[in-house]
């Protein structure tokens, strides 16, 4: 129950569990080796600003070469990519540890709750974590102020007693998770008169807009200062300890004793208010992650005064945006279509040779071509997450899980191209005495061809488009600044990552169209 | 010397239980022209396709050469019989020229001679070689792609050709004009035709006898002036009173 789970992608977190859950205890990633250390996030606001953070914090005060694989999608493949030694440390919960990582029921004491984690972790993983930072950031009850003020609410305790009268808006994990509403409810008798489900976004504009009287927050969100809202003591301790540290490899520690003493600098070091206004200025001013990592690290006095690399004009138009950000984005761009290219390639370099495989073989083709269809029906995070075990983070489980995404079009186009290709050509070709190979390879293949890159088109629009997910296992792409936009809610950000996306898509269709047409063999032009 | 080819009590049941011919017997001799003449469903196009081997007969037997058709090896067997289809069956992707060149190549002759025949038979059919060699087929009329398929069928000097249904797809001017230039050939070639119609007034013009099919079943097999004269049942008396033209 933190804020990855109930974030915007808090549905398919269940789906990548399951995946994962499949493939638990399986496979090694790619151990890092050398003077090198890779820092890893989930994908929202705070932990890719403490991965920043960290990240900084070695840069600063150790000669390791830092990688950065921030906004990885969520909690499970985080841990994986880190378990797996694709990523060496990046900032957990205690509380995530041991409810969601351990499946353990939560503990009331935040010393037991750290105490119980390290002990696992350590015992399971050799994983540690280090001191907490100073802060937890757990679910909350809050209410506006005018409520608080009207029913002179301080505690859940006191919510209760007037909950039969209030509005209330939750997020839809929240509603639908026994460590949520449901055991809430249970702990302190709340009944409210509605409960509505909503986007995370729109709680705060809703309880403003006084249409709700009470909501779920975290304790560190920024918007908690702005919208003025009252957050309720959880006086019967319901809500588990959701201390922050840094989750580290016991190898990589053992490697670089130092890495644990720089992190260690941080234990303590940021307190629940000093989180809201970093949290703040990522959320709604739009400031970079790495300024306000850099700006906490200054106000620390952990590193010395420098400026930050690659300013940002945070205001201005979308072209400004798009030209002070032209070096980051022509490398996701590069990235991109580096990884949908590869996928593609690779897809019809297995769809095409199975496809003519299958077509001396049609009794078992139609089951292998619908096999090979439910590819298309995982969903393209759930796949991505369940490579992680396997093949760690970056590249590896981007390409692969476009290569699979890119099979299904090209196989399926290629085999009923082939089957279909018209009887009577391929009768009187057989009449005249060709081989069965040479039917296929001088009749079906040639008459098959339009229909085969139509196939490879889709794939290659397909693979284009499931592209900006890489960024969710640390492969980059467009997908990375539309990750990070949709985080901060920053929408030239997004669209600084779409609209070269979209347009990619467009320049890939139009290639893929006029190499069908240059391909297609002359004489079946004005036929079909 | 026996039939050119000959069907013995041929008998085809498909696996879902269709019986296409119910027991067929009839020879075709050397230098000779049979239309085999039915209505669609009768099991000519079956019993034509059984001698270059598309299809196998379920029991009784095919004789080509004088030689059961399972002793002939499939693809080489078709290599060396000719086969026209309804609708000239070219390869859309090649040119006219690769298109008649198709046996010839397949039997590895070398290129000038493929070239060579491939000119010789278009001029023969009545195309330009210069012309119509380089041509996509979607590129021709029907009744110049038609002629295309008669060089193709005719390229490696096969002694038998299969013609199935080879009018079937042309409007009428055009399939008189090739049914004349079809007799042409025939006289001037001396080959095995057997061909496929379901046009009476076709099979009179174009054939030496006529095997009438019905159901899969050998109604008549006789001359033209046969069929007219002693029809062997009132469905062979009722097709010839409505074959347009008669004799």
């Amino acid at each position: 129950m933190r804020p990855l789970v109930r974030s915007r992608r808090g549905s398919f977190d269940l789906v990548v569990a399951l995946a994962l859950a499949l493939a638990f205890g399986y496979g090694a990633g790619p151990a890092v080796a050398g003077d090198h250390i890779v820092v890893g996030s989930k994908n929202f606001a705070e932990n890719r600003l403490l991965g920043e953070m960290f990240a900084r914090l070695l840069e600063a005060r150790t000669g390791l070469t830092v990688e950065r694989k921030l906004g990885l999608a969520g909690t499970q493949v985080c841990f994986e990519a880190l378990r797996t030694g694709s990523i060496d440390v990046y900032p957990e919960y205690t509380g995530t540890g041991l409810v969601t990582l351990l499946g353990a029921k939560p503990i009331g004491s935040a010393t037991a709750t750290l105490d119980s984690v390290r002990g696992e972790f350590l015992a399971r993983w050799d994983l540690w974590w280090l001191s907490p930072l100073g802060f937890e950031n757990s679910f909350e009850i809050a209410v506006p102020r005018a409520v608080a003020t009207q029913f002179n609410l301080r505690t859940i305790s006191d919510l209760a007693r007037v909950a039969p009268q209030l509005v209330a808006g939750f997020g839809h994990e929240f509603v639908a998770r026994d460590d949520g509403l449901p055991g809430l409810e249970k702990t302190y008798g709340l009944h409210f008169r509605a409960v509505k489900q909503m986007q995370q976004a729109l709680q705060y504009e809703a309880a403003g807009a006084g249409k709700i009287d009470c909501l779920d927050v975290y304790t560190t969100d920024g918007r908690l200062v702005v919208h003025d809202l009252q957050v309720l003591d959880d006086d019967k301790n319901f809500f588990p300890p959701y201390e922050a540290c840094a989750l580290v490899r016991g190898a990589t520690i053992g490697r670089h004793p130092e890495v644990g003493a720089v992190l260690g600098l941080l234990a303590g070091a940021l307190d629940e208010a000093t989180m809201r206004q970093l949290n703040l200025r990522l959320e709604t001013r739009r400031e970079s992650v790495e300024q306000v990592a850099e700006d906490a690290l200054q106000a620390l006095h952990l590193v010395g005064t420098r400026t930050v690399r690659a300013r940002e004009s945070q205001r201005g138009n979308f072209f400004s945006y798009l030209w002070t950000h032209r070096r980051n984005l022509t490398a996701r761009t590069g990235e991109h279509i580096a990884l949908s290219g590869a996928g593609l390639a690779l897809g019809a370099l297995v769809a095409i040779p199975l496809a003519v495989w299958l077509e001396r073989r049609r009794r078992i083709a139609e089951t292998v071509v619908r096999i090979v269809g439910t590819t298309q029906t995982i969903p393209s995070l759930a796949l991505l997450a369940f490579m992680v075990p396997f093949l760690g983070v970056g590249a590896a489980p981007a390409v692969v899980a476009l290569w699979l995404y890119a099979i299904f079009p090209i196989l399926r186009n290629t085999y009923t191209g082939l089957r279909d290709a018209a009887p009577h050509v391929v009768e009187s070709a057989i009449a005249a005495g060709m081989t069965d190979r040479q039917v296929l390879w001088q009749v079906r293949l040639p008459l098959a061809t339009p229909v085969i890159l139509a196939g490879v088109r889709t794939a290659g629009v397909l693979t284009v488009g499931t592209a900006t997910l890489a960024a969710f296992v640390g492969a980059g792409g467009l997908g990375e600044p539309i990750v990070s936009g949709v985080q901060s809610v920053d929408a030239v950000m997004i669209l600084s990552g779409a609209l070269p996306a979209a347009a990619l898509a467009l320049a890939a269709d139009a290639l893929l169209g006029a190499l069908e047409r240059s391909l297609r063999p002359r004489g079946l032009e004005s036929r079909r | 010397m026996g039939a050119a080819l000959e069907a013995r009590n041929v008998v085809k049941r498909y696996r879902n239980g269709v019986e296409a011919l119910r027991g067929v017997s009839l020879g075709v001799e050397a230098g000779e022209t049979l239309a085999l003449i039915g209505e669609s469903g009768s099991g000519k196009s079956t019993l034509l396709r059984m001698f270059n081997r598309l299809e196998d007969p379920t029991s009784g037997s095919i004789q080509i050469a004088g030689r059961p058709a399972g002793d002939h090896d499939p693809v080489t067997l078709r290599r060396q019989t000719g086969y026209v289809p309804q609708d000239g069956g070219l390869l859309p992707h090649w040119t006219v020229g690769r298109n008649v060149e198709l046996v010839p190549n397949l039997l590895g002759w070398d290129a000038p001679r493929c070239r060579a025949r491939a000119d010789a038979l278009l001029e023969l059919v009545g195309l330009s070689p210069e012309e119509h060699r380089s041509r996509y087929p979607a590129e021709l009329s029907g009744g110049q792609r038609q002629r295309v398929a008669f060089a193709r069928g005719l390229a490696a000097d096969p002694a038998v050709i299969l013609l199935d249904e080879p009018f079937g797809a042309l409007d009428a001017l055009t399939r008189l004009e090739l049914q004349a230039e079809f007799l042409r050939l025939k006289q001037q070639l001396g080959k095995t035709l057997l061909l496929v119609t379901h046009d009476l007034g076709e099979a009179f013009r174009l054939a030496d006898r006529i095997a009438v099919l019905r159901e899969g079943v050998l109604v008549q097999l006789g001359r033209a002036a046969d069929l007219v004269d002693h029809p062997a049942d009132s469905y062979v008396r009722a097709l010839v009173a409505q074959a347009p033209g008669g004799l």
